[in-house]
């Protein structure tokens, strides 16, 4: 072949591509997706403007009615919005993911020298980071309302543990959810009307005891509640003591919380990657 | 280059199948190391998933296939690290800059920082899209997109190249210009591997040329071969003066026999003819006082090879895209 050669497009004599290290893999994917937040910043309303008017809406409209004499609601309810901030980690994965499937960008990473389970990993750790963020307001729209971590430093931070434990698992959700969906449109059909009704469905935003006991009874039994409870508890929120026969999990809010996320990862994980791998293989 | 040197890309016996489908039915090849090689079919024909096989996306039902001497189904991760893919779709993320795109690829490649730095500066150079380098693609037109596309798949500057349809959608100026880029990439050593819709586009790149339809391979050779398969190149001549038709008409029987004639165009085919008979028809014609507009061979078109291969046009089929 002639050694004479127009300009070249590219200097093949510079370094080979060897792939990259994992870690390398995830933090250039973690920084793609938290640039996606940088140039739409309105991808935070799910975790900040909503979350915001919830605790106005249900503090000042319907807070009345649901109230106990003599409790505070806002502070009480503060941590149940922050527990179903953190359920909507699934959301947030469930639509990154969808949509990088999508438009392609999913086989185009796949064609890359790179661990597929970077493309997964790097997700959720973008959504964690984007939940925190929501977390992190919440807690500072808190302070103005009278929300404030009264049990100490430690437990106050064991409680922030907790709920990013609890996203964790909800990231399987999403990773299923979005890998099996077809359309951006379908994870959020089916993201609203599952995760709403059940934080609702829950003590986040009235109490268990008034409810119909077959209610209450699911009510109770909600992870989202075991880990509302393990907030107020942690937080030394008032109004938080349950009563004397409420079901273990929320006398046990904290062990129940691990429970329940740990159940949650190993049941619903394989299925996830399941659904990962078949519909990003063909 | 030797004649035994293994071949850059290789499928042997390649088999798809979606259920009951058979997309890709027993299609063998080899791409000779620095050669173009196209892929030419129709909408539907198997082009994509050949190219999704062949670059470790979907898994061959049957066959087996090697890029840059790595099987792609057991060595995965060599064949990814030595071949680029630019997908029938443009797959940049729109929300990032030019420039990013590039970065975020070149870093995943697992590249010197300063290289993927200084590389992806050099391709938006290269791709006239230094201005828009820092511009979210989002932002950018079609022919904007489908340059960053390419580009980064050339970030890491790949051995192996896998094209999907790179020029549809195109305006013939970007088109013509995207060829001159890959002629270029040609021209360092790259391996391609092109599918086209576009008879022009693999006749005017492609070295080898695989027609395919309904996941078939129905011809396979070089430009010239595949328009010789479709028969023998035809003899024109045009003549001047419409009184003159028939004088040449008789003289033309008498030299290659039986031809057409197109009284109205003033146009005289006959069928077959080489260069001898192009020379003595041109001195006759002239002995004759007989004057003639134009005179020359005419090879078929890979039109006329498409339509003699399959039966149908290749326009035909892909008229599907344009709405009723
Ligand atoms: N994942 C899939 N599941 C089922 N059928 C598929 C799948 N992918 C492709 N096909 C079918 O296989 C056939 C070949 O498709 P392919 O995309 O390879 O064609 P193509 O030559 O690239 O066409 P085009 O020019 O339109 O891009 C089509 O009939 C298509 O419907
Ligand atoms: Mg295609």
């Amino acid at each position: 072949m002639s050694a004479v050669t127009q300009t070249a497009v590219l200097d093949r004599t510079a370094p080979r591509p060897t792939g990259a290290g994992q870690v390398r893999q995830i933090l250039t994917l973690v920084r793609r997706n938290l640039t996606h937040i940088k140039r739409q910043p309105e991808m935070l309303t799910d975790v900040t403007i909503q979350p915001v008017m919830f605790v106005l809406l249900f503090a000042y409209v319907f807070g009345g009615s649901i109230n106990v004499p003599g409790v505070d609601y806002k502070p009480w309810l503060l941590p149940g919005i922050m527990a179903q901030t953190i359920a909507f980690s699934a959301f947030i994965v469930a639509i990154g993911l969808n949509t990088d499937i999508g438009k392609g960008m999913v086989d185009r990473l796949r064609s890359l020298p790179i661990r597929r389970s970077s493309i997964l990993v790097s997700r959720s750790i973008a959504a964690l980071i984007h939940s925190s963020i929501g977390v992190a307001v919440m807690s500072v729209t808190g302070l103005f309302i009278g929300w404030r971590v009264g049990e100490g430093v430690l437990r106050g931070l064991l409680g922030y543990g907790l709920l990013l434990l609890f996203g964790f698992a909800m990231i399987w959700v999403g990773i299923l959810v979005g890998s099996a969906m077809r359309s951006v449109e379908a994870v959020n059909g089916l993201m609203f009307t599952t995760i709403f009704p059940i934080t609702f469905l829950s003590n986040a935003f009235a109490r268990t005891d008034v409810m119909p006991s077959w209610l209450r009874t699911m009510a109770e039994w909600n992870p989202i509640s075991a880990l509302t409870q393990a907030l107020r508890d942690n937080w030394g929120v008032a109004g938080a003591a349950v009563r004397a026969d409420a079901p273990w999990p929320l006398q046990n809010p904290e062990l129940a919380t691990i429970i329940w996320s740990l159940a949650i990862t190993a049941l619903i994980a394989p299925l996830a990657l399941r659904a990962f791998n078949n519909r990003t293989t063909d | 280059m030797s004649a035994q040197e293994a071949p850059v890309i290789e499928a042997v016996g390649l088999v798809k199948r979606f259920g009951d489908f058979t997309a890709v039915d027993d299609v063998s090849f080899e791409v000779p190391k620095g050669s173009v090689f196209g892929l030419l079919g129709p909408n539907g024909a198997g082009k994509t998933t050949i190219v999704r096989m062949m670059t470790t996306l979907a898994i061959p039902t049957r066959g087996s296939a090697r890029v840059a001497g790595h099987d792609v189904v057991t060595e995965p991760e060599a064949v990814r690290a030595s071949m680029g893919l630019t997908a029938q779709s443009a797959t940049v993320d729109d929300l990032l800059t030019g420039r990013e795109n590039l970065r975020l690829i070149g870093d995943l490649y697992g590249l010197p920082r300063k290289v993927v730095r200084s590389r992806a500066d050099e391709l938006l150079e290269r791709f006239s899209l230094d201005e828009s380098g820092d511009k979210v693609v989002k932002d950018y037109s079609g022919g904007m997109r489908r340059r960053i596309d390419l580009a980064v798949s050339l970030i890491a500057a790949p051995a192996v190249l896998f094209l999907d349809e790179p020029t549809t959608g195109l305006d013939p100026r970007s088109r013509v210009e995207l060829w001159d880029v890959l002629r270029g990439l040609v021209r360092d050593g790259t391996t391609l591997l092109l599918t086209t819709q576009y008879l022009d586009e693999a006749d005017q790149l492609a070295d080898t040329i695989v027609v395919i339809d309904h996941g078939r391979i129905i011809a396979q050779g070089t430009p010239l071969e595949l328009k010789d398969q479709s028969g023998a190149a035809s003899l024109v001549v045009t003549v001047s003066r419409h009184d003159q038709v028939q004088q040449a008409a008789a003289l033309l029987r008498g030299v290659v026999g039986d031809i057409h004639v197109d009284a109205d165009a003033r146009k005289l085919t006959a069928p077959a003819g080489d260069v001898a008979a192009l020379a003595s028809i041109a001195g006759r014609l002239d002995e004759a006082g007989i004057d003639v507009d134009d005179l020359g061979m005419q090879r078929p078109s890979l039109d006329d090879v498409f339509l003699a291969l399959t039966g149908h046009k290749a326009e035909e089929t892909t008229n599907e895209e344009v709405p009723a």
